[in-house]
C-alpha cells in the first residue's frame, strides 16, 4: 500500500479533451415534468372530493413552476455542469409534499397548513437559490468548520430554554413562528464532520495506539469530535428528539467510516447503539413508551382504549393496498394529531397505494445515489465526505421515519424530507440539494474521465 | 490498493448501506400493505369499513313503487344518514338504520344489499375485489300495498295494536303496522340527540320500537276458533254443519270440577255452524278434546304454530300451541286460551289458508331486490306451500266465517259488492283475567268480480274500551279490518 497523501497528488489524471455535456435541458425537461405531476395531483384531489378542479390550481400550478424555473436558471448560470436530477426530485418531493397538505387540510377545515408549507416552500428555494449563487465553491465552507460547529450546538441548545410541546422541547416559538432548530443543526454538523474528518482522517485511521483487535486514534484527535458527538446527542436526549439524535449518530458513524474505512468504527457504533437503546429505552418513560407502541402496536385496541397513531397509521397503509384509494379519497386524517407532519408518509401509502410508496422511496433513494455518485467522482476529501454526509442525512431520516410510521423500526418523530409540513424542514432539504448541486458540479466540471460521475 | 481507491471502496459500501435502508423500506412496505393488509382491514379498530358504508347513499325501500326511504347528506365523516319521509307508518316494515346502534326488520335483514356489500349486486363475479369504487346499494321492493298499509295505521290511530294482511294466493304481506310507532329517522344519525331517542324510546312503557305485528305473541281467544274448527271437521268429529254437536253448557273441563261457561245463551247442543256464529266456548272445548292433542297439534302447526324458523325475511315470534297437555288444557287450548298465543301475522295466515283452499303460504314482505339501475337481483316468496286442510274443509270453513259476517259478531267488517268471510274474538288475560281484554278480527275478503280471495287480515287492538260489555273483536277490530280490505280490493 502506497502512503496515503502521496498518491493523491500524483494520481492526478491530465483532463479529458472534451467536457461532459451540461445537460441543462434534461433538467429542465424534468422540472415541467414535476411541475406537472404536482399540478396533476392537485387536480386530482379536488376532482375527487368535490368533482371540479380547484380553484387555486392554476396559481398553484404558476407558483410551483416559476419557483422551480428561477432554481433552474440559477443552477444554468452559476452551476451549469450540475447534475441534472437532484433539482426535479426536489420540485417534485416538495410539490407532492403541498399535494398531500392541501389534501389533508380540506379534513380539518380549521386548520389550514398549506399556505404556510407554499411560503415555507418558497423560502426553502429562495435559500437554495441563495447557496447556488453566493457559494461559488465549496471548499469555502471548510474554512467555517468551527463556526459550523458552535452554530450547530447553540441551534441544538436553543429549544432547552423554550416550553416543550407534545413531550417533546425541540421548538423554538418567535413571532408566531415555530422553528425547530435541530433541522437546521444536521446540516451545520455534516459541514463540520466533513471538514473535521477530511482534515483528519490519516491521523485517525493511522496513528494512536493498537488495543486488541482495534487501531484507536490518539485523543487529541478523536477527543473534539467525541465530545461533539457526545454533547449533541446529550442535548437531544435531554430534549427528547430521539429521531434527530438517531440520524446524528448514524451520521458521525458512516462519515467517520468513509473517512477512515475502519469496519470497527461501525462495530463500535453498532454497539453503543444497541447499548444506547436498551439504556434509553429501560430508563426514559416516553421512548420505554415507544418501543412498546413498536412491540404492540394494537395493544390499546386490545385494551379497548381504540387504536393508537401507529396503529391509525398501520390501518392507512394497509387501506391503501397495491394501487390506494387515490388522491384526496383515503381516511388517513383518523391518524389525527400530526398527520400532516410525522405520518404523512401514511397519506401517501394510502391514496398511492403502494405503487405510489415505492415510487416515493424510489426518488429519496435516487437522490441519495446522485449525492454518492458525487462523492465518488469528487477528489477533494472534504467535497467528498459532504456530498457523502448530505446524502446519509436524506437516507437516514427517510428510514428513521419512514420506518417509525410503517412499524419496522420504533416511532421518532421526524419530518419527511420534503414531504412533512414543517417550515424548518423544508429550508433546510433546499439547502442539501442546493449543496448536493453544488458538490455535483464541481465534480462534473473537473470530470478527468476516470470515475464515471 | 491506493488510498483513493480505498476511499471509494468505502463509499461504495456506505453507499449500499442506505440502498439497504431504503430496499428494507421497500420490503416492509410490502409487507404491511399487501401481507398485512387484510387483518388491518378488518381490525374492528379501524373505522374504515364503518366510514365506506355510511359513504355512499344507502340503497331504498320501496312501496309501491314509491321510496319510504331516503338518504341524507350530513358532510360528517359518517356521510349519509337514514330518512324516512314517513317513518312512523313503515317502522314495523323497514325498521331502522342507525350508525349507532345497528340495523332492524329490513334494513337489518337487507342491510348487505342496502349497504351495497351484496356480491351480487357486481355486475361481474370478483368485480368488487378487483374494482376499488364502491358498489352503491340495491333497492329492496316490497310487497306492501301502501293504501291497505295507510288504512290499517289510520285505523289503529292512537290505540295500542297491529294489523298484518296477507295476499292468500300467494302469501305476500300487504300490511303491517303496529301502533304506538316511532320515527327511525331519529335513529340514523350518531349524535348526542340519537343517543337521547334511543334511550327515550328504549324507556318508553309503549315500547313504540316493539314490532307487535311480528314480534308480539297474544292469546289468540275466540279467533282460534277458526283452527278447533278446521281440525275438527278435517278429522271427521263434525261432519254436517247443522247437526247438533252434542256438547253441555256448562261444561265442565274433563278431569276437573271448574265449569267453562258462554257469554250468550243457546251453546247447548248448538251446531257448528251457531257455534261459530256466536263463538260457543262450550262448543270449541269439547270439540278440541274430541278431536285430540294429536289432530290438533297437528293442525295447529300446520298453520304455522311453533314455527320457529319463519323468515319474511326478518325472524317472527313464533307463536305457541302447547303439545304436553292434559284434556282440561287442551280444552282451553282449543278456544285460544292456555299457553296458546299467536302473533297477528299468525292469525292472518289461518285466515289465509282457508281463504285459499287450506294452503299455508309462507308470508314474505320482499318482491325483488334490485340494483340502482333497476336490473332484478333476487326475487322472494319461494317457500315451500302446504296444505292444512282438506279444500272440502275450506270451503266449508269459508261458509262458516262469511256466516260470522253475515249474521253473526262479525258484522261490522261486511263490505258491499264482495264476500267477506271473519271472526271475532276477545281475550281475556293478565292475572284473572284483570288485564284489559285484547280484541281480534281475523277476517279475508274476495270481490264479487274476482275468482278468489284477495285478502286475508289480523287486527288486534291491546287497549279496546275497558268496559268488557262493549269491548270486542267485532267492534274495535272489525272495522279496521273492513277499511284494510276495501283498501285491498280498491273500494
Amino acid at each position: 500500500m502506497t502512503k496515503a497523501g502521496t498518491t493523491l497528488a500524483a494520481e492526478k489524471a491530465p483532463a479529458s479533451p472534451e467536457r461532459l455535456p451540461r445537460r441543462r435541458g434534461v433538467e429542465l425537461a424534468l422540472i415541467v415534468l414535476a411541475v406537472l405531476l404536482s399540478v396533476y395531483g392537485y387536480c386530482a384531489v379536488g376532482l375527487a372530493r368535490t368533482g371540479s378542479v380547484p380553484p387555486g390550481a392554476a396559481g398553484y400550478g404558476a407558483g410551483l413552476g416559476i419557483l422551480a424555473l428561477v432554481a433552474h436558471l440559477a443552477v444554468r448560470l452559476r452551476a451549469p455542469y450540475a447534475d441534472p436530477l437532484p433539482l426535479p426530485i426536489g420540485v417534485l418531493l416538495n410539490g407532492l409534499g403541498l399535494v398531500l397538505i392541501y389534501r389533508l387540510d380540506l379534513e380539518t377545515p380549521g386548520d389550514r397548513a398549506a399556505p404556510a408549507q407554499l411560503v415555507w416552500s418558497t423560502l426553502g428555494v429562495g435559500f437554495f437559490i441563495l447557496v447556488v449563487l453566493m457559494l461559488r465553491d465549496h471548499r469555502v465552507l471548510q474554512r467555517y468548520a468551527y463556526v459550523c460547529v458552535a452554530a450547530a450546538l447553540v441551534l441544538l441548545l436553543l429549544p432547552i430554554f423554550f416550553p416543550a410541546v407534545n413531550g417533546a422541547r425541540i421548538w423554538v416559538r418567535i413571532a408566531g413562528f415555530s422553528l425547530q432548530p435541530s433541522e437546521f443543526a444536521k446540516v451545520l454538523l455534516a459541514v463540520f464532520f466533513a471538514a473535521y474528518l477530511a482534515a483528519n482522517r490519516n491521523a485517525l485511521a493511522y496513528a494512536g495506539r493498537r488495543l486488541w483487535f482495534m487501531q484507536f486514534p490518539t485523543g487529541r484527535v478523536l477527543g473534539p469530535i467525541v465530545t461533539i458527538w457526545l454533547v449533541s446527542v446529550g442535548v437531544l436526549i435531554l430534549e427528547r428528539d430521539l429521531g434527530t439524535s438517531l440520524l446524528f449518530f448514524g451520521l458521525f458513524v458512516v462519515m467517520l467510516y468513509v473517512a477512515t474505512g475502519r469496519t470497527g468504527w461501525i462495530a463500535v457504533g453498532l454497539l453503543l447503539a444497541v447499548f444506547g437503546a436498551v439504556a434509553v429505552g429501560r430508563l426514559e418513560p416516553h421512548v420505554h413508551g415507544r418501543i412498546e407502541d413498536w412491540l404492540h402496536p394494537f395493544a390499546s385496541v386490545d385494551a379497548g382504549q381504540g387504536p393508537n397513531q401507529l396503529a391509525q397509521s398501520l390501518f392507512a397503509f394497509a387501506a391503501g393496498g397495491v394501487l390506494g384509494a387515490g388522491l384526496g379519497l383515503g381516511h388517513s386524517v383518523l391518524i389525527g394529531f400530526a398527520a400532516k407532519s410525522d405520518f404523512i408518509l401514511a397519506t401517501a401509502g394510502e391514496e398511492l397505494g403502494l405503487a405510489g410508496l415505492s415510487a416515493v422511496f424510489l426518488l429519496y433513494g435516487l437522490l441519495v445515489e446522485r449525492g454518492y455518485r458525487a462523492g465518488l467522482a469528487l477528489r477533494d476529501p472534504f467535497a467528498r465526505l459532504l456530498a457523502v454526509g448530505l446524502a446519509s442525512i436524506v437516507a437516514l431520516q427517510v428510514f428513521v421515519i419512514a420506518g417509525g410510521v410503517t412499524g419496522l423500526i420504533p416511532l421518532t418523530g421526524m419530518a419527511m424530507p420534503f414531504l412533512a409540513q414543517g417550515g424548518s424542514s423544508v429550508v433546510t432539504n433546499w439547502a442539501i440539494v442546493a449543496l448536493l448541486i453544488r458538490v455535483s458540479d464541481s465534480a462534473r466540471r473537473h470530470y478527468d474521465g476516470r470515475v464515471a460521475p | 490498493m491506493s488510498r483513493q481507491q480505498g476511499t471509494a471502496a468505502y463509499v461504495r459500501r456506505a453507499r449500499a448501506l442506505c440502498a439497504l435502508l431504503l430496499f428494507a423500506l421497500l420490503v416492509n412496505a410490502g409487507r404491511v400493505q399487501i401481507v398485512q393488509a387484510p387483518s388491518y382491514d378488518g381490525n374492528p379498530a379501524n373505522r374504515r369499513a364503518t366510514i365506506a358504508r355510511y359513504g355512499l347513499p344507502r340503497g331504498d325501500i320501496l312501496v309501491g313503487g314509491e321510496t319510504v326511504t331516503g338518504s341524507r347528506d350530513s358532510r360528517e365523516q359518517l356521510r349519509y344518514e337514514r330518512t324516512y319521509p314517513q317513518g312512523p307508518l313503515y317502522a314495523p316494515v323497514t325498521g331502522f338504520a342507525s350508525q349507532l346502534y345497528g340495523t332492524t326488520f329490513l334494513e337489518h335483514s337487507e342491510d348487505g344489499l342496502l349497504a351495497g356489500t351484496d356480491p351480487l349486486l357486481s355486475p361481474f363475479p370478483l368485480w368488487h375485489d378487483g374494482s376499488r369504487v364502491p358498489t352503491p346499494g340495491g333497492n329492496v321492493v316490497t310487497t306492501l300495498n301502501r293504501y291497505a298499509q295507510e288504512a290499517a295505521f289510520r285505523g289503529l290511530g292512537t290505540r295500542k295494536g297491529a294489523v298484518a294482511a296477507i295476499e292468500p294466493a300467494t302469501g305476500r304481506i300487504l300490511a303491517l303496522v303496529s301502533t304506538p310507532s316511532y320515527d327511525p329517522s331519529e335513529l340514523s344519525g350518531n349524535g348526542r340527540r340519537v343517543a337521547a331517542a334511543w334511550a327515550r324510546l328504549n324507556d318508553d312503557p309503549e315500547k313504540p320500537m316493539l314490532n307487535r305485528a311480528v314480534r308480539q305473541t297474544y292469546p289468540p281467544g275466540s279467533t282460534f276458533k277458526v283452527v278447533t274448527a278446521a281440525a275438527a271437521l278435517d278429522a271427521g268429529v263434525v261432519t254436517d254443519l247443522d247437526a247438533p254437536t252434542d256438547s253441555p253448557d256448562p261444561y265442565r273441563l274433563p278431569g276437573t270440577t271448574t265449569r267453562l261457561t258462554n257469554e250468550g245463551d243457546g251453546c247447548r247442543d248448538a251446531s257448528l255452524r251457531e257455534a261459530f256464529e256466536w263463538s260457543c266456548n262450550t262448543v270449541f272445548a269439547k270439540l278440541g278434546v274430541d278431536v285430540g292433542v294429536a289432530d290438533m297439534t297437528t293442525v295447529a302447526q300446520g298453520f304455522g304454530f311453533n314455527d320457529t324458523q319463519l323468515r319474511i325475511p326478518f325472524s317472527a315470534a313464533p307463536s305457541t300451541f302447547d303439545t304436553s297437555v292434559d284434556r282440561a288444557q287442551l280444552a282451553l287450548s282449543s278456544i285460544g286460551q292456555y299457553n296458546t298465543r299467536a302473533t297477528p301475522l299468525q292469525m292472518a295466515m289461518v285466515s289465509a289458508a282457508v281463504a285459499d283452499g287450506g294452503m299455508v303460504r309462507p308470508p314474505y314482505l320482499v318482491e325483488r331486490t334490485e340494483r340502482p339501475t333497476g336490473e332484478t337481483v333476487g326475487t322472494g316468496g319461494a317457500g315451500p306451500v302446504r296444505q292444512v286442510m282438506s279444500p272440502s274443509t275450506a270451503v266449508r270453513m269459508k261458509e262458516l266465517m262469511v256466516d260470522v259476517v253475515q249474521e253473526g259478531t262479525g258484522g261490522n267488517a261486511a263490505i258491499r259488492g264482495a264476500t267477506v268471510g271473519g271472526k271475532t274474538g276477545t281475550a281475556q288475560h293478565g292475572v284473572g283475567n284483570s288485564g284489559v281484554p285484547y280484541a281480534w278480527f281475523v277476517s279475508w275478503a274476495q270481490a264479487d268480480t274476482d275468482v278468489e280471495p284477495k285478502v286475508a287480515v289480523a287486527v288486534v287492538v291491546e287497549d279496546a274500551a275497558a268496559d268488557r260489555g262493549e269491548i270486542s273483536g267485532g267492534g274495535d277490530a272489525a272495522p279496521i279490518a273492513r277499511a284494510v280490505m276495501r283498501a285491498v280490493l280498491g273500494f
